[in-house]
């Protein structure tokens, strides 16, 4: 579906990323990593987004840059740590921009677009901050409004960089839900998820293990590499332990 | 409390149509009916000073609301990129040259090309468009050398000091009808041109990379938008030297008083611009008639009182 291929990104003078083969599957995948692991960098390539100093992006098999950006935008949404959007516009105003890839610089929205953006608030349970400024909201209103705005794409591929910043318990639920319900929905679709948490990370279908830019391991949880690469990841801080609602990461103090 | 947009328009329509109305009543003399004066005072220079007024503002005003868009910053000016202090510099080696007095087209054809050099100077240093800090820096760089330039440049000439000082100030006065139909050309070509790429501006506000996940042409329109940005603030420096503030003040009087997103700021910016400056115009001419003041010191002066008013209530707020 996305693949990258021997990629390589230098931001400066600094590769962040070395050589990366990955190919996305179906599903849930979470990245983690350690601070500075490239993780961010990652989603961003895969998003298109960063110049790759070598190797290649493919959707589907064809290479990422030979396709319009209108179906680039429509095949890929992607959603960043974006602490610094305070514009001024109403919650409802923002998730519209979702719909931009359909609609175009110039279209209006359609019965569609209208139920996209209403299906994205709905998810995200902001239906009630639809009036809001964006720049008055909390910080997990944002986060969720800001969500919303990226699940109004209805993209097949979904790439959020930490989506669960400032979100409490319920929301990061409510999160995870929403991930498994898009991959119920239509089974060729794609959510990859930069996320702190650990746990909730352990939760995903797949697990994608960063470490100083390369992939340590990609695949599920319950296999040992996968288990073994993420101990070396983060040097034994933290130990893995199986319960009945699944592996569980306890830090190691 | 906010007003709603369409009560917004119509009130800063009829007090521009005020404006304009009493703008063309007032003269050295005090007030009167342009029927009671005659017509060549009327049509020749208060009808074409009045008309540029409104469009300097409104040039100006659009030029600071796509400014404060393109660049995510709120302290965004029209002047940022060189343009003013290029323009200077072109004036200063006009009149160190000999050249003639402030009203003739050689001096405004010099400010308009020392504007535009002092943005192409800004972008190449920049490496273009593309990097807003690169470009904000180079912009303050090149404002700074330039401005260094044409102060040593009018030390040595100090008969130019005068002169380019009532340039730099800001005057509406010398404004004829060859200069409005240049301003209204560029704002008819700025306005549509905001409003085409309006959608940009709103994704803009969520960041550079959000708005081109978007496949938006974010790059194409940021060339677009600086290139009429730097024809804007060129033709109105080249036309009435430089009026501070009123490209900065325009946009955050619009967000004080309603609720617009990013790609409505640039024409509510340019009706609120144009009132104001058609409103410092009539103040400059009126307040110590029959002298004037060059209507820059009121802009600068009431605008600056403005910016502190707004930092006072959003300090407290």
């Amino acid at each position: 579906m996305i693949e990258l291929r021997q990629a390589s990104v230098h931001l400066g003078l600094r590769q962040v990323l070395k050589r990366v083969s990955l190919t996305l599957q179906p599903g849930w995948t979470a990245v983690v990593g350690s601070n500075g692991a490239g993780k961010s960098t990652l989603l961003r390539a895969l998003a298109g987004l960063l110049p790759l100093s070598e190797g290649e992006l493919l959707v589907q098999g064809r290479q990422w840059h030979s396709l319009p950006s209108a179906q680039q935008a429509r095949e890929l949404a992607w959603m960043g740590q974006q602490d610094d959007a305070l514009a001024d516009m109403s919650a409802h105003q923002v998730v519209c921009l979702g719909r931009l890839p359909h609609t175009g610089l110039w279209g209006a929205m359609g019965a569609a677009d209208v139920l996209a953006v209403q299906q994205a608030m709905q998810a995200t349970d902001c239906e009630k901050l639809a009036q809001r400024r964006l720049n008055e909201l909390s910080g997990g209103e944002r986060q969720r409004v800001l969500l919303a705005r990226a699940l109004a794409v209805q993209a097949k591929v979904l790439l959020l960089d930490e989506p669960t910043n400032h979100l409490d318990p319920l929301h990061q639920v409510a999160l995870v839900r929403c991930l498994r319900g898009l991959r119920a929905a239509n089974a060729n679709s794609c959510q990859l998820t930069v996320l702190h948490d650990m746990n909730l990370s352990l939760r995903a279908e797949r697990m994608v293990v960063l470490h100083q830019g390369e992939v340590l391991a990609h695949g599920e949880v319950a296999q040992p590499h996968v288990r073994e690469a993420l101990l070396h990841a983060f040097a034994g801080a933290v130990q893995l332990q199986h319960t009945a609602a699944g592996w569980v990461a306890v830090p190691c103090v | 409390m906010r007003l709603k947009p369409s009560t917004a328009l119509a009130l800063s329509l009829w007090a521009t149509c005020a404006a304009a109305i009493a703008s063309l009543c007032a003269g050295p003399e005090g007030w009167a009916w342009p029927g009671a004066v005659p017509g060549f005072i009327v049509w020749e220079i208060r009808a074409p000073r009045t008309a540029a007024a409104w469009l300097l503002g409104a040039l100006l005003g659009w030029a600071g609301a796509v400014a404060q868009g393109l660049f995510r910053n709120p302290l965004a000016d029209p002047y940022l990129l060189g343009s003013a202090s290029g323009a200077s510099l072109a004036v200063v080696l006009v009149l160190a040259a000999g050249g003639g007095a402030l009203a003739s087209m050689g001096l405004v054809a010099a400010a308009f090309v020392g504007a535009l050099a002092g943005i192409v100077l800004t972008l190449a240093l920049a490496r273009g468009a593309a990097h807003t800090p690169r470009l904000l820096l180079a912009g303050v760089v090149v404002g700074v050398m330039l401005g260094a330039a044409s102060e040593g440049v009018a030390s040595y000439s100090p008969e130019v000091l005068r002169a380019r000082q009532v340039f730099l100030l800001g005057s509406t006065a010398f404004v004829g009808w060859g200069g409005v139909g240049w301003l209204a050309m560029v704002l008819g070509l700025a306005l549509p041109l905001g409003l085409a790429l309006a959608r940009v501006l709103d994704a803009l506000a969520l960041g550079e990379d959000t708005a081109r996940s978007l496949g938006l042409p974010v790059s194409a329109a940021r060339m677009a938008l600086v290139g009429l940005l730097a024809l804007a603030t060129g033709v109105a420096v080249a036309q009435a030297g430089l009026l501070a503030f009123v490209g900065l003040v325009a946009p955050h009087a619009v967000r004080g008083l309603l609720h617009l997103r990013p790609g409505a700021m640039p024409l509510a910016s340019a009706l609120a611009g144009g009132l104001l400056l058609l409103l410092a115009d009539l103040g400059a001419r009126t307040v110590l008639a029959p002298q004037e003041l060059p209507v820059g010191v009121l802009t600068a002066t009431l605008g600056g009182a403005f910016l502190l008013w707004r930092l006072h209530r959003s300090v407290n707020a």
